[in-house]
């Protein structure tokens, strides 16, 4: 995915160019677009740093510091995490990103069948405040910030977080944690949801309440465009979901009565970078300034720092091929420049060979060291947002908040984004959208280097190309075995009349109307297990039902 | 052959592949539905109509769940409409009611409506068949209404549910069109919306301008929430109280009866249909009339005359 | 009335993995390409799959595996098709899956393999052969 359309003639000139989000580009471009689209220096752009904040949400941007990157880590089990995350520390990394294997994302203890054989794959498994205790022991919880990649049982390992912390000495203003805790896009891309919608909003908010008032430091939702994209949203739809999705949560929460002024300066966004240069320039720009717009305007929000699109741009999965995996080096590199120019504080890059395997730490490392070129080498560091006043990327990017601003009500017409998941309405969307581009790459009407379309198959404008070598999440035996003889030995040793009584609190918590977390919290000191505390929620919620596709 | 003592002893995999042969018109399905015929008759079939997206599939699959608790063997077929262009079709009913797929006291057949109304009938009709004489209690049949797959659930179901939702004015539209007379128990889904009360007010207006005659049955509104399955119990209820009230005074003979009589119409209709078209389409005639209309010029009512061999269409009026 | 046959497949996503681009992509496919596909959605177990193949009459089961347990899974569902008689029905899988495992997997008795990246004419031709 993530090219625009090319309509060429005989000879090969471009006749026409039109981005994924549907904007048509024009040869050229000069002052005359920019009075047609309305701009204003004052009202669209401003100084960096300024309100729409379009340019930067700081003035000196990366001149001060240098855009910071992500690492995700957890496999296999706690105490190996554990030394990995002590590694990295050593390293110089601030933060810890948490990868958790499936049957904990899906709130199942390890020995549920139908954990059986995902127990520690793609990350670590998380059955009690026992196997957190040993992941972050001898961690300085109060200097090092967790990011949390869990979304339906986020509640419970923000709890578990907590609960960890206290154990290790640490009070709950100290420490820091941010859960990616964005279940609406997991019901719209990559589908590790439980419960019906919601009732995971109503998780998001009582998180989200708890930490305005109990967790100073943690930043509870981390909204996620960047998967929406990668199930085949367009640029313009990934923004879109995502503020819309945001408005869902903000909603929840204003509801009991908080102002959002109090707490969406805590949101931050995961936001994807491949596709077109300038339409992801253009859209990072735009997203900047629809979002401290769409707060002041609509929800009162006043204080600046309250209407910083922070985050983190980057990945591009989907942008990759399997074919010619080389080619994603290059690819990778210019979607960083991308993510520079659009001003990214936070980054990560994809490795080139994530389009069929797990990353080597070889081609890791290489997206480290493309990041480092960039800052330290090409020059991206010496002046904040180069691109400002250009007649093309300002008619853009006022072009993109159209687009932007046009999707967003389209889920609006359908009553919001809680209502456009239930009845299916954008997952339809994107698949048809993922289905027509990739019969278009298919084809032959889009091109991506190195892909062969099926008409030229076995020509000689087909260089044949050798299958990937496929590597995949290394699978121990041995970690299944080991939680689940931890397990079957914690049931045996805990206080059994203590967790009883804390999730029949939860449970009555769950049913009503009070906020789950302090239950939580209390759950996880007496050692419930995962699948007991999402059990108690399962049994109260029910499960989500997708709704039907075609 | 299949075994026809498989089917009846309900062996799951030998009914949907009788199921199979008969949505592919597979000649071999004849003779043993003409087999298991004898072995239906005992279930209680229930057809649920309504829009698309309606919710017809999320009640149904509520509804399993409250039959079973009564411990009842319940069989789901699940009309859906081909993809008018390719052929092809995603059958999605079944995505709703997938949580019963493991259960062995449920059977959830999709079905295609493969182009084909009229046929389509013909063939869930069958299908609902070979579910009864495998032992299904209870057989739930979901079409949508609204012209998209057109199967006459009144003609094969003893209990019909017209599902409409509040606020689009669209399922009281539906009931304008003629629907009304068919349904026994008028289901208001999704109320949790607004504006529920209003609808259920306005559906029981309708309702009761039906004509009533003596001792016939009054139809339910039942208000329901499918998603959480509110109000689907006493939706069960009503379907049960209906076929309780069918039971009396030979209602439900005189029912199937008429069930039947439309069934051998039909199956009349196609094995004439059949018959003659196979004879027909060999026939030199035939093949002259279409190189007619290929070339223009000849109109199709002539030529079809022509065809018939001196059957005007006139004749047919006649007695 | 003349035979009115079609190819009917159930398109399952086996385990907690929740990456469904690729089914529901290909399930379009399919259908476009004049198919019955039933989509049972995500997070299904193996008895759920084989209780909907049998149900569905399907010719084919088409998996989609990401996580890499791909040999267990269909070895162990095979094991039960086998068991219930599901004789007349192929299984295929397409997903995430390695070079090398192709060989292994038919072996099993996968009597199609799609890895990711397989354009949707081979995935349809390659059904389709299975019926010739
Ligand atoms: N709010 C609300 N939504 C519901 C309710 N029942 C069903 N839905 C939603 O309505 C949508 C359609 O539900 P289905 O059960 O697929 O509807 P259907 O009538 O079977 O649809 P077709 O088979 O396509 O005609 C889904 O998104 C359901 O979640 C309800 O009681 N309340
Ligand atoms: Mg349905």
């Amino acid at each position: 995915m993530g090219v625009a359309k090319y309509i060429k003639n005989e000879k090969d000139a471009i006749k026409e160019v039109i981005y994924q989000s549907g904007i048509k580009v024009k040869p050229s471009y000069g002052p005359e677009d920019l009075e047609k689209a309305g701009f204003k220096y004052e009202k669209d752009l401003g100084a960096p740093g300024e309100y729409p904040f379009t340019r930067s949400i700081h003035p000196q941007s990366y001149r001060s510091r240098a855009w910071t990157t992500r690492q995700y880590t957890g496999f296999g089990t706690p105490e190996e995490t554990n030394e990995r995350f002590k590694l990295m520390i050593s390293n110089g990394q601030t933060g810890l990103n948490v990868a958790f294997d499936l049957p904990t994302q899906m709130g199942y203890d390890s020995d549920h069948p139908l954990a059986q054989g995902e127990v520690g794959r793609v990350g670590m498994a998380i059955d009690s405040l026992r196997d957190f205790e040993a992941a972050f022991k001898g961690i300085p919880l109060d200097r090092i910030g967790s990011g949390l990649t869990i979304n339906a049982v986020a509640t419970i390992m923000m709890a578990m977080y907590q609960a960890a912390a206290e154990k290790f000495g640490y009070s709950k203003n100290q420490i820091s944690t941010t859960p990616q805790n964005d279940i609406l896009k997991e019901m719209i891309g990559r589908g590790a949801w439980i419960f019906p919608v919601e009732h995971g909003v109503r998780l998001v908010g009582d998180s989200i309440e708890y930490a305005v008032k109990e967790l100073p430091k943690s930043n509870p939702v981390s909204i996620c465009g960047y998967h929406i994209r990668e199930s085949g949203a367009t640029p313009a739809q990934e923004i879109a979901y995502a503020f819309e999705i945001a408005k869902a949560y903000i909603e929840n929460v204003v509801q009991r009565g908080i102002k959002p002024e109090d707490f969406v300066g805590r949101f931050s966004f995961n936001l994807n970078v491949y596709g077109n240069l300038w339409e992801q320039i253009a859209k990072f720009r735009a997203a900047r300034k629809l979002w401290a717009k769409m707060l002041k305007e609509e929800y009162g929000v006043k204080d600046n720092k309250n209407l910083f699109l922070r985050g983190l741009f980057g990945g591009g999965g989907s942008g990759l091929t399997k074919e010619q995996p080389e080619n994603n080096i290059m690819r990778g590199a210019y979607y960083a420049l991308g993510a520079a120019l659009s001003g990214a504080q936070t980054t990560a890059l994809c490795s080139f060979d994530e389009a069929y395997t797990i990353p080597t730490p070889r081609s890791a490392l290489l997206s480290l060291r493309t990041l480092e070129i960039l800052m330290d080498e090409v020059g991206l560091r010496d002046t904040v947002d180069p691109l400002a006043g250009s007649y093309f990327i300002e008619t853009l990017t006022l072009e993109m908040e159209n687009k932007i601003i046009e999707e967003m009500k389209e889920v609006e017409k359908w009553g919001g984004m809680v209502k456009s998941i239930s009845n299916g309405f954008v997952q339809r969307k994107v698949s048809r959208q993922a289905y027509e581009f990739e019969k278009g790459l298919q084809s032959g009407e889009y091109r991506k280097v190195g892909v062969v379309p099926v008409s030229e198959k076995g020509t000689d404008k087909d260089p044949g190309s050798e299958p990937a070598a496929v590597e995949l999440h290394e699978y121990n035996e041995a970690w299944a075995e080991k939680s689940i003889a931890n397990l079957k030995e914690l049931r045996r040793t805990r206080n059994g009349k203590d967790v009883a009584e804390c999730l029949k609190g939860l449970e009555k918590a769950a049913k009503g109307s009070e906020n789950v977390m302090p239950h939580l919290v209390k759950c996880c000191h007496a050692y419930a297990t995962v699948g007991e505390m999402a059990g108690v929620f399962r049994q109260v919620f029910g499960e989500w039902k997708e709704p039907d596709f075609y | 052959m299949l075994d026809i003592n498989d089917i009846i002893s309900g062996d799951q995999n030998t009914g949907a592949r009788m199921i199979r042969l008969i949505e592919d018109r597979d000649p071999s399905a004849h003779e043993v539905l003409k087999a298991i015929y004898p072995h239906s008759g005992r279930a209680f079939i229930i057809g649920i109509t309504g829009s698309p997206g309606v919710g017809k599939s999320t009640l149904i699959d509520a509804l399993i769940a409250e039959f079973r608790r009564l411990d009842k063997k319940i069989g789901i077929i699940a009309v859906d409409p081909s993809s008018p262009i390719s052929g092809g079709a995603i059958l999605g009913d079944r995505l709703r009611m997938q949580r019963h797929a493991a259960d062995p006291n449920v059977f959830i057949r999709s079905m295609a409506s493969r182009g084909q109304k009229g046929g389509l009938s013909r063939a869930a009709k069958d299908a609902v068949l070979v579910l009864d004489a495998m032992g299904y209690h209870i057989i739930i049949i979901e079409t949508a209404g609204a012209g998209q797959t057109e199967v006459d659930v009144a003609g094969i179901a003893h209990s019909v549910g017209i599902v409409t939702i509040p606020g689009t004015g669209d399922g009281i539209q539906a009931i304008k069109a003629g629907i009304l007379e068919t349904g026994d128990v008028f289901i208001l889904n999704k109320c949790d919306r607004p504006d529920a009360d209003a609808a259920e007010f306005e559906l029981n207006m309708m309702i009761s301008m039906r004509p009533a005659s003596p001792g016939s049955w009054k139809a339910v509104v039942v208000k329901t929430r499918a998603l959480d399955g509110t109000g689907v119990k006493e939706l069960a209820q009503v379907f049960l109280s209906h076929y309780a009230f069918l039971n009396q005074e030979g209602r439900l003979e005189k029912k199937k009866k008429e069930i039947e009589l439309r069934y051998f119409q039909g199956l009349v209709t196609d094995l004439v249909l059949e018959k003659t078209m196979a004879a027909l389409e060999t026939s030199k005639a035939y093949r002259e009339a279409l190189q007619k209309i290929e070339l223009n010029g000849t109109d199709p009512l002539s030529l079809a005359e022509t065809v018939m061999g001196g059957i005007t269409i006139s004749n047919f009026n006649s007695p | 009335m003349a035979i009115n046959k079609k190819i009917r497949i159930l398109i399952a996503k086996p385990g907690l993995d929740g990456h469904d681009k690729g089914a529901k992509v290909v399930a379009l496919a399919l259908r476009d390409a004049g198919m019955e596909v039933i989509y049972s959605g995500l997070h299904q177990t193996l008895d759920q799959i084989i209780q909907s193949a049998t149900q569905e009459a399907v010719d084919v089961i088409g998996l989609s595996i990401m996580s890499g347990a791909h040999l267990p899974i269909c070895q162990k569902l095979k094991a039960m098709m086998q068991e219930k008689g599901l004789v007349h029905t192929k299984l295929t899988v397409g997903g995430v899956i390695p070079h090398q495992d192709i060989p292994k997997l038919q072996e099993i008795g996968v009597a199609a393999v799609f890895p990711g990246g397989t354009s949707f004419e081979d995935i349809i031709k390659g059904i389709n052969s299975l019926f010739d």
